[in-house]
């Protein structure tokens, strides 16, 4: 699968017009004639896949183009602590308020908290992030002087991006789990449980929940990987060294292994985090645990 | 228990209503009657005529909103149902008074384990350790007919098969010794042999235990063999309310007699159609002013149109909501006399 990933990026990366080299400035036929060679692009297409797929497959995405003697894995590696903290962050608060949330909805369905938290939810599904972000600078950086507008440097100047992130995946938690909990607390061993005396405490966190939030944990593998590779508009917006930002640098640049470095890493995370939702079904639902 | 007279419970004059889009739609209207300890109670009807929002009020689970129990007493063991706050209504439910669902499928957490299932109740009311609950949870186990209850109980309930989940819901009902046991339509989801079986259980334990069971249920099979009375109800009204084999024997409603000669009989001649109650049951939302029964009745007339019929007793604990009770009881035991439900009867003695 990740391979089938690499592969098409490679492809994509071929058949768009242009290359590395092709700048403003035209080097001379020798030069690059010579680069070719070094880099091993004057063989065909078909030998430098099978060079290319080999490396990967022994996890060497080989050096960048642009940021000479540096190897894709490095900046990698380099990059990315800080696109993890600010995701997983904001996956652990879209967590926990999105849970929260959607569970206070559902028990008090058609409350006013009910009406104005979904509102909220809808809200932040439909403000793209590059536009929540400068509105949220605008009122706490540039209004109210609370947290800086940019840049790497202490807790507060994560806050912002953080916020900004979550918000889409809190709305899309906070809705899952309302309506999660609201066909399960519908059902009938809920039912049962109530008919045994149970307190709606015990019916919610020991009946309830479980079933109520499959659905959310469906969601959240794949979100993780989406809010690691997701920072992307947001390290952009609020100039944070991360993997996105970097990510878009190798893109403009056309470093074609740095792309692809990085495609590969965000696909197999996508797969990991995949994987690791299908596991911990078998520890919520027993039905489906594999014997 | 002087107070209450050997009443497990008395239910007086309950209307419970359910507001919806279509209007009110009034699931229980007026229903009255009570049970002694020891004794079961039948309430047959078909699909929508209230029999289980009558007992989900008399447990306060109906769901508000859109529900409501609008009047009425609820009177259980001389404690007024109705007056109590919903932390006494717990107190009660799983304690006292016990129900058991129609889909055993869906009636289990398909989430926890057996043993957490039934522990959870006793540990509750009766103050069990996490071991006493654990031992008493394996002898509800055996009690209820369970093989090898000791490596059972731990299972998850999609390990076990749909009779066997009905054990195991009757074995949490009876987990604290209730005094009133209420079985909706405890047979409806699982095949004829295994609905003999489950039906067995609950008589022994009923016997066993001194349980008062309501029994609800659709198929008059099931309340022949092990009622003691038997009310019917039809859009959320008693239709008639009689002994068991009073009911039987001599019915003073249409709507009874209809539901008595729709019962397979295995001397059916082969070839000719099933009898069937004509026509489907009213929307209970938009009641007609008469008697809800009439459009289907065999011997309606014009004033079973215009007026609602009388509760008419026919004797100290027979009565019939109908224009013409008396005259269909006189029928009754005209054709009784003559041996027409001979067969009806044969079927109450097995």
């Amino acid at each position: 699968m990740a391979f089938l990933v690499v592969t098409l990026t490679w492809g994509l990366i071929r058949v768009a017009p242009g290359n590395f080299y092709s700048s403003e400035k035209k080097l001379p036929a020798a030069v690059e004639a010579n680069i070719k060679k070094k880099y091993g692009l004057d063989k065909p297409w078909y030998e430098q896949y099978f060079i290319m797929i080999k490396n990967v497959a022994q996890g060497d995405f080989g050096d960048s183009l642009r940021y000479q003697g540096q190897s894709v894995n490095e900046i990698i590696w380099r990059h990315l602590p800080y696109s993890a903290t600010i995701g997983v962050l904001a996956y652990l608060l879209a967590l926990a308020i999105g849970l929260t949330a959607g569970i206070v909805a559902a028990l008090k369905q058609n409350s006013p908290f009910d009406y104005g938290s979904m509102a909220l939810a809808m809200l932040g599904l439909s403000v793209p992030n590059f536009v929540l972000g400068p509105i949220l600078v605008l009122m706490f950086s540039l209004g109210l002087y609370i947290f800086p507008p940019a840049r790497w440097g202490g807790v507060l100047s994560l806050v912002l991006p953080v916020i900004t992130l979550s918000a889409v995946y809190t709305a899309y938690i906070a809705r899952l789990t309302r309506a999660g909990m609201l066909e399960v607390m519908r059902s009938d061993y809920i039912r049962t449980a109530r008919a045994k005396g149970l307190n709606e405490r015990t019916i919610l966190l020991k009946h309830g929940l479980r079933g109520g939030i499959i659905p959310v944990v469906s969601f959240t593998g794949p979100a993780l990987a989406a809010l690691l590779a997701g920072t992307v508009v947001i390290e952009r917006v609020f100039a944070i060294p991360g993997l996105g930002n970097i990510f878009i640098q190798a893109n403009l640049n056309r470093d074609e292994p740095l792309v692809l470095g990085i495609v590969a890493f965000l696909s197999i995370l996508i797969m990991l985090f995949n994987l690791l939702v299908d596991i911990s079904y078998g520890f919520l639902d027993p039905r489906i645990r594999y014997e | 228990m002087s107070e209450t007279n050997g009443k497990i419970l008395s239910v007086k004059d309950l209307k419970t209503y359910f507001q919806t889009e279509d209007g009110v739609v009034k699931a229980v209207d007026g229903i009255t009657f009570e049970l002694e300890k020891g004794e079961t109670l039948g309430i047959v009807g078909e699909s929508g005529s209230g029999k289980s929002v009558t007992n989900l009020s008399v447990m306060r689970l109906i769901p508000e909103p859109p529900g409501k129990i609008v009047s009425g007493d609820i009177v259980f063991n001389g404690i007024d149902v109705r007056k109590l706050s919903i932390n006494e209504v717990r107190g009660i439910r799983g304690k006292r008074m016990a129900m058991i669902f129609q889909d055993p499928m869906t009636s289990l957490n398909p989430f926890l384990k057996i043993s957490t299932q039934l522990m959870e109740v006793t540990r509750l009311h009766l103050g069990h350790s996490k071991k006493e609950a654990y031992d008493h949870a394996i002898k509800m186990l055996k009690t209820v007919g369970i093989p090898d209850a000791e490596s059972r109980v731990d299972s998850y309930p999609h390990e076990f098969s749909g009779g066997m989940r009905q054990r195991v819901m009757i074995a949490m009902a009876l987990s604290c010794d209730p005094e009133l046991l209420i079985a909706d339509e405890p047979t409806t989801a699982l095949d004829v042999t295994i609905q003999a079986q489950i039906l067995e259980l609950i008589k022994d334990l009923r016997t066993r235990m001194g349980t008062s069971v309501i029994l609800i249920t659709h198929d008059l099979g099931v309340v022949a063999g092990m009622t003691d009375k038997i009310i019917v109800m039809y859009a959320g009204k008693v239709f008639e309310q009689a002994p068991t084999a009073e009911l039987f024997a001599t019915p003073a409603n249409p709507y009874t007699k209809g539901l008595l000669k729709s019962v397979p009989d295995p001397a059916h001649e082969e070839g000719t159609e099933l009898y069937q109650i004509p026509g489907l049951p009213p929307d209970v939302a938009h009641l007609p002013p008469g008697c809800p029964f009439a459009e289907r009745c065999y011997r309606a007339e014009d004033i079973c149109r215009r007026d609602f019929p009388p509760f008419v007793q026919i004797n100290a604990n027979h009565h019939s909501l109908c224009h013409f009770a008396q005259e269909v009881y006189a029928e009754s035991v005209a054709e009784s006399e003559n041996g027409k439900t001979a067969n009806i009867q044969m079927k109450i003695n097995e």
